[in-house]
């Protein structure tokens, strides 16, 4: 579980988060929404310990680690796994040699267990003929679930998502979601995932929070959104006809 | 102010990047890359104007020393100490900023600006460590070997315009490069070469580090990373020349 309290964050003169709590559960997929420029990213990259909040702790599983030293952060951060808004993938590197990485870096493993434990979790995103191309060479579906490779190849307790599914066609967008979905129930990680794509949250939100100009402005689930009153989050939520309808429909 | 502060973060970043490795494997393998990138792959390059700037200089000052009472074999020692004083180290240094500084400025500030560092930092990776470290090595390791090529190429150069011209005639030439060798200012153009090495790999790996926004910022990097080296690299080309030669 990831808790977090009070997390504000403010650049030069722009404050861009407010005193912002929330938990973030293990099995579950937990989402930020919010518009473009809400703070979804400031916010993810401040519990992942990408940028240092003004003033707040983050906890994971109890263990506070705002205030951890350099190497307690660095074991946590082992347990983590991120999966950047375009992949992040390592643009020289082969799309086996990306997924190694981590192994390389922080395992004794043999070269025959780093090679199977690639395969394994390339296997698992449903990537198979690739392990030589370079990121450049395949599709951006393809690059994010190599980076989901990538971010669950040391068995991770916590997975980042900022935005997996941009730039992504729905369908494939759709796959992507169902394939975080099932890592996250299968190693029971605690994933917190960063989106303003309405498929997605209504697919696989299990627990969201709504962030609007920095603050925490509602929290629930997917179902709960169709019987929320908050305007702000409905005029987010429901700014489609197509959600408008759906909305309509199932409140009768 | 705004240079105080660059200066300031510039050695926040070295201190930062200069630490033990976290995997020695890893970062051998980071190495020879980084040899080969910076090294091997400026080899054509440092040939090309040794050997034409080589050629060029005895002609310059073949012409020049018109007088009878100059010795035709000073034409050699000329070309030999601008080779070893100046040329190889810092006019090769001039050229290898353009090439090597720009080369590692767009390659980290593109990693910075597509998250690939934000990535290595998730990870619990030190990113300036494992960037920057092999480049600033693989730079020490290689500028000397280029000086020393420059050299003896621009020699060569000078031997060629010997065998082809009347200008000077090849006895003469060899004669002046032997007359009055000075091994310590080989020592020198070395010594020069190194501190180069580390200004030029590390200043291109601090303006790429700190990019911030998109494409059109990866390549205004590459251009300060660029800039910043070369004066940096004349302000101690006087200092070094300063405190070792006088």
């Amino acid at each position: 579980m990831i808790k977090i309290e009070q997390i504000s964050k403010s650049f030069a003169d722009t404050q861009v988060l407010f005193d912002i709590n929330a938990e973030f559960y293990s099995g579950k997929i937990n989402q930020i929404i919010g518009k473009s420029g809400s703070g979804k990213t400031v916010l993810l990259k401040s519990i992942t310990g990408l940028l240092q909040p003004d003033h707040g702790k983050v906890f994971f599983n109890e263990k506070e680690f705002t205030q951890a030293s350099i190497k307690e952060k660095k074991l946590i951060r082992q347990e983590m796994g991120l999966v950047f808004q375009g992949g992040a993938l390592f643009t020289s590197a082969t799309v086996e040699e990306n997924v190694m990485f981590p192994l390389e870096m922080f395992t004794k493993m043999t070269k025959k267990e780093k090679i199977n434990r690639v395969k394994f979790c390339l296997d698992r995103v449903n990537i198979s003929d690739a392990n030589n191309a370079y990121p450049a060479e395949i599709s951006g579906g393809m690059q994010k679930r190599v980076a989901i490779a990538r971010a669950i190849v040391l068995n991770p307790k916590y997975l980042f998502c900022d935005e997996p599914n941009s730039g992504l066609d729905p369908q494939t967008a759709i796959v992507i979601d169902q394939l975080i979905k099932e890592i996250t129930m299968e190693y029971n990680i605690t994933t917190i995932i960063n989106t303003h794509d309405m498929n997605s949250i209504m697919e696989i939100g299990d627990s969201i929070i709504y962030i609007h100009e920095g603050k925490k402005w509602w929290e629930g689930s997917k179902n709960d959104i169709f019987i929320s009153d908050n305007k702000e989050l409905n005029e987010f939520v429901f700014a489609s006809q197509l959600y408008k309808s759906v909305k309509e429909i199932r409140n009768g | 102010m705004k240079l105080i502060y660059h200066i300031g973060r510039y050695f926040e970043l070295m201190f930062t990047a200069l630490r033990r490795p976290e995997k020695l494997k890893v970062y051998f393998k980071r190495l020879i890359e980084e040899i080969e990138s910076i090294g091997i792959n400026s080899l054509g390059i440092v040939c090309i104007v040794s050997v034409f700037m080589g050629a060029v200089l005895t002609l310059q000052v073949a012409i020049n020393f018109t007088s009878p009472l100059i010795p035709r074999y000073l034409i050699g020692l000329s070309a030999r100490d601008t080779f070893i004083l100046e040329f190889s180290s810092t006019v090769v240094c001039l050229i290898l900023s353009g090439k090597v500084g720009s080369n590692i400025a767009s390659e980290i500030g593109t990693m910075r600006i597509t998250e690939q560092i934000d990535a290595l930092d998730m990870m619990g990776i030190n990113s300036a460590n494992y960037l920057i470290t092999p480049k600033i090595l693989a730079a020490i390791i290689s500028f000397p070997f280029l000086n020393l090529l420059s050299i003896f190429l621009g020699i060569i150069g000078g031997y060629i315009i010997a065998i082809l011209t009347d200008v000077v005639t090849v006895q003469d030439y060899v004669v002046g490069l032997h007359y009055m060798f000075i091994p310590y200012y080989i020592v020198y153009s070395l010594i020069k070469m190194v501190f180069f090495a580390v200004i030029i790999s590390s200043i291109s790996a601090y303006h790429g580090y700190y990019t911030s926004g998109g494409a059109l910022e990866v390549g205004r990097s590459s251009t300060h990373a660029v800039v910043y080296s070369i004066i940096v690299v004349l302000l101690f080309n006087l200092i070094l020349t300063q405190l070792l030669l006088t």
